[in-house]
């Protein structure tokens, strides 16, 4: 009798070559990676006399974005992009915990609540905040016409119209994620904590919010990484005075058409995000959970 | 528990209505007969009918249509075909694609925007309706490919066996089961996609050139040359069509939804 | 009858190191009901998928009907398998998925027409021809799948734990539905099984695997009454063990040592000599209580001491505590009030003839 001296690997059926995938990874590579590759060459390149791009190596794009008028900027935007995930964090949790215990009929209807803003148009719903929140607008003239006020309040074009902006803007990416960890929650381990004498908070601090970590990350993160990266909320609702990275590469593209250091900028801004993305999924979370916000 | 219910419920309904009162202001006031004040000054339909006089503004809806179109279309043929090919490959290399799938949806969109616009003045392709269209489907591609995969991965590869079981070819069974199964999934990122094209501002910023004015480009400089009733009238026009779009994808996916 | 219809030729399958499927050899005869029985992992449902097609065998070879069937796709094997989970296309009506395999082979849409509904009639489903599976019973779904795997006539139907998503009295009137169709449709089938009753209910005969390895094969009362191995004897049934040395071996019989218990007499086996060591095997049903030591008729017989007593309505279980320490178990069928019942404590005698036990050779 045969007998195998090693044991022989199960050897599947040789697959097919994946050639379904071949066009999409090419439309990837040549519209996606080699730009990406692009920017970061061209911010190790030096400034054309007239715009453009000279290419000899440098490296003072990068020692320029550390100028303290940028810094101004950058921990700006941080800054904003931290209040706007932690408020998001604070009004959007309770939230998803009321929907996910709902019954599951109202949990729909809800949901299609949450997700109808995000599913409009982000210019529009900025500019709703500038005809209410602007010196003439509609805030200010019913506080004045009220008397709570004499003269009108400067809001718009400060942080915190920016502020306002991006909550309003962000808030859904938190919910979503969010409703999705609380939904798959079992209930009876919020009882059986209950049951041990865990009052309202301790059940919140050790049985809910460790087991939807992963939901909270992912929350954090959808509503982070675009407030860091935010332009329109900041061109409209905020002035001169008040830019934000994204702001700032517009500007350096295509105003001052300094393309290298244009790019250095916003090579540093991924890298930040990258960043932050590595450390979710180094946290346990996992790339189906930011998907889940589709 | 009835208490706590009751303020949870409380700041549900807030939630709500910060999210809809600005929606809803803008809306009623595409219908004051004051251009300047924020004061109710009457009932009028002046604002929609300067918008459909408006022959720059009828133009950016063409282009926001073609390019909406063929973008959804190029990245539902190429992401469908990715997501079902991807099957074949070892566990590794499906994570690496993920992980290529994953990028452009957290890159911030505003780098996506410039590096296309590096990439295409590198190359000397005139900034146009195309390399708008382009820089649409780069970004709607992964959107597509996550959606249908993630009903890829829900379906039983029991499915597929019973079928080749049954005697199908691998063709048949893709033709005959996997693909009807997928069905609500593709029409959600067809939806999905074309939404999102639709809206784009930044991608289109950078990577338009002239004549190649889309909708959410004329509405910023619309806004750029201030605050107007015609603009919450746009705004209007826009917020229901949207929720048009989302009660189409709805109803589909409900319906189809095994 | 006796024409093969799987032959199963030294099938060897790793998953991993490990084997799945251990060098395993074993004919299935034509309209036969054969199970493959065993604990999970035990490598049945390995077996099957490689009849099936799903996987390749890493050595030997899988004959049907007299074709080999190395290199053959799913799609071209003359079988067709009823999933565990059933795998009905949730998309396509009970008729769509019914006539799935025809149309795949290209038979005509009259025929088709005619063979689907004499198959629903069969199982008594006409009236759900346009149903979706979610629109239907877990009994039903279950008929679906078996029909949608008839209808198709293979030479063989696979079914893999087709009974395991039902509910105990369903499980019960579907394993005679099972057969009665079997027999009716005269089809071979191989059935796969982790439920010792449902193989012994069903199958003309059963193979039991264990670890990759085919135990013993057999018919079921083979199985039960003289099994091959202690593994097979405790898998299928309950039953008590003793293991022992043979001081004598006389004839057909043979008298068995073990440490604290009157010598044993019991049947000899092959393999078994003097000296020899060697398990006792007894069924608990075979064994007869008794308050005193009286031999009307049994040759061997032991003290012990009740333990536990548990009255189920069709018989009386007790546990019994014998002087070596180890706990036996046995049941009384239910004689009428007038039948004499122990209890914990009580001084009973077991007893049991020569041809009850089962010696194992080691």
């Amino acid at each position: 009798m045969l007998y195998f001296t090693r044991p022989s690997p199960s050897a599947p059926r040789p697959a097919p070559f994946p050639w379904p995938l071949a066009p999409a990874v090419i439309w990837m590579l040549v519209f996606f990676f080699i730009p990406l590759l692009l920017v970061l060459a061209i911010s190790f390149a030096s400034r054309g006399i007239y715009g453009g791009v000279r290419w000899a190596f440098t490296l003072s794009n990068y020692a320029l974005i550390v100028d303290p008028l940028y810094l101004r900027i950058y921990l700006r935007s941080f800054l904003l992009a931290v209040a706007t995930t932690g408020l998001c964090l604070v009004l959007g949790f309770p939230w998803a915990y009321f929907i996910a215990r709902c019954p599951v009929r109202w949990q729909g209807v809800w949901l299609l609540l949450v997700i109808i803003p995000f599913w409009t148009n982000f210019l529009v719903r900025t500019y709703a905040w500038m005809f209410i929140l602007r010196t003439e607008g509609l805030m200010n003239t019913i506080l004045m016409q009220i008397g709570l006020i004499e003269s009108p309040i400067e809001i718009l074009y400060t942080n915190a119209a920016i502020l306002i902006g991006l909550v309003y803007g962000y808030l859904p990416f938190m919910v979503l994620p969010l409703y999705a960890a609380l939904a798959r929650l079992d209930l009876s381990l919020i009882e059986a904590a209950q049951d041990l004498y865990a009052g309202g908070w301790s059940v919140l601090q050790r049985v809910i919010l460790p087991l939807t970590r992963p939901g909270i990350v992912a929350g954090c993160l959808l509503v982070f990484i675009p407030s860091v990266g935010a332009f329109i909320t900041p061109d409209l609702l905020g002035g001169a005075r008040t830019m934000m990275v994204g702001n700032l590469i517009q500007h350096e593209y295509l105003v001052i058409r300094d393309w290298p250091l244009g790019s250095a900028i916003s090579f540093a801004l991924m890298a930040l995000v990258l960043a932050g993305t590595l450390a979710y999924i180094r946290s346990g979370g996992t790339l189906q959970g930011l998907e889940e916000r589709r | 528990m009835i208490r706590r219910g009751g303020w949870l419920f409380g700041l549900s309904v807030a939630n709500l209505v910060f999210l809809y009162v600005p929606i809803a202001i803008l809306i009623v006031f595409s219908f004051n007969a004051s251009r300047l004040s924020a004061g109710w000054t009457g009932f009028t339909l002046q604002w929609y009918r300067e918008l459909i006089m408006d022959q720059a503004l009828l133009a950016s809806v063409q282009n926001s249509v073609i390019v909406a179109l063929v973008s959804t279309l190029i990245a539902t043929v190429l992401g469908v075909a990715a997501a079902v090919g991807m099957e074949r490959l070892s566990i590794r290399a499906q994570r690496w694609v993920e992980a290529g799938v994953i990028l452009p949806l957290v890159v911030p969109e505003i780098m996506l925007g410039v590096a296309l616009m590096l990439f295409f003045v590198t190359i000397k392709w005139p900034l146009s309706l195309m390399t708008v269209t382009i820089g649409h489907a780069a970004f709607n591609l992964p959107v597509v490919m996550v959606i249908v995969r993630a009903r890829l991965r829900r379906l039983d590869p029991r499915l597929e066996e019973a079928a080749s079981d049954l005697g199908a070819t691998r063709w048949q069974a893709f033709r005959r089961v996997t693909l009807p199964l997928l069905t609500p999934a593709v029409i959600g990122g067809v939806l999905m996609a074309f939404t999102i094209s639709l809206d784009d501002f930044i991608v289109t910023f950078f990577t338009g050139g002239p004549g190649s004015t889309t909708l959410p480009l004329k509405v910023y400089s619309m806004i750029k040359a201030g605050v107007s009733p015609v603009v919450n009238a746009v705004s209007a026009v826009l917020l229901v069509l949207s929720m048009a779009l989302i009660g189409l994808s709805m109803a589909v996916q409900r319906k189809r939804d095994y | 009858m006796d024409e093969p219809s799987v032959d199963i030729r030294d099938l060897v399958k790793y998953h991993g190191a490990t084997p799945a499927v251990d060098h395993c050899s074993l004919t299935v005869r034509k309209g036969e009901f054969f199970s493959l029985l065993g604990p999970s992992g035990s490598g049945k449902t390995s077996t099957l998928r490689l009849v099936a097609g799903f996987e390749q065998p890493d050595h030997g070879e899988i004959v049907i009907e007299g074709r080999s069937m190395n290199g053959v796709p799913p799609n071209r094997r003359p079988v067709n398998l009823v999933f565990q989970n059933y795998a009905l296309f949730p998309h396509l009506t009970v008729f769509g998925n019914i006539a799935f395999g025809l149309e795949m082979r290209g038979v005509s849409k009259v025929e088709i027409a005619s063979r689907v509904q004499a198959a629903l009639e069969m199982v008594k489903l006409a009236d759900r021809r346009d149903r979706l599976p979610a629109e239907l019973s877990g009994g039903e779904q279950q008929r679906v799948a078996l029909v949608r795997a008839l209808v198709n006539r293979p030479a063989v139907v696979l079914l893999d734990e087709p009974l395991g998503a039902l509910d105990q009295q369903l499980r019960l009137d579907m394993q005679v539905e099972l057969k009665a169709i079997q027999v009716d449709v005269g089809l071979t089938f191989l059935y796969v099984t982790h439920h010792q009753e449902e193989a012994l209910t069903m199958s003309d005969r059963v193979a039991v695997m264990h670890r990759g390895r085919i135990l013993q094969v057999g018919s079921p009362q083979e199985i039960y009454e003289s099994p091959a191995s202690l593994f097979v004897a405790q898998f299928i049934g309950l039953s008590n063990s003793v293991p022992g040395r043979v001081i004598e071996v006389h004839g057909t019989q043979c008298t068995l040592r073990a440490p604290d218990l009157p010598d044993l007499h019991a049947p000899r086996s092959a393999n078994v000599r003097e000296g020899s060591r060697a398990t006792l095997v007894l069924r608990p049903e075979r064994l007869h209580l008794a308050q005193e030591r009286r031999l009307n008729g049994f040759e061997n017989a032991i003290p012990a001491r009740i333990e536990k007593a548990v009255y189920n309505g069709s018989e009386m279980q007790y546990w019994a505590r014998l002087p070596d320490q180890e706990q036996w178990k046995v049941r009384v069928p239910n004689g009428g009030v007038d039948q004499k019942r122990f209890q914990a404590g009580d001084a009973v005698c077991l007893q049991w003839s020569v041809m009850d036990g089962v010696t194992l050779a080691e």
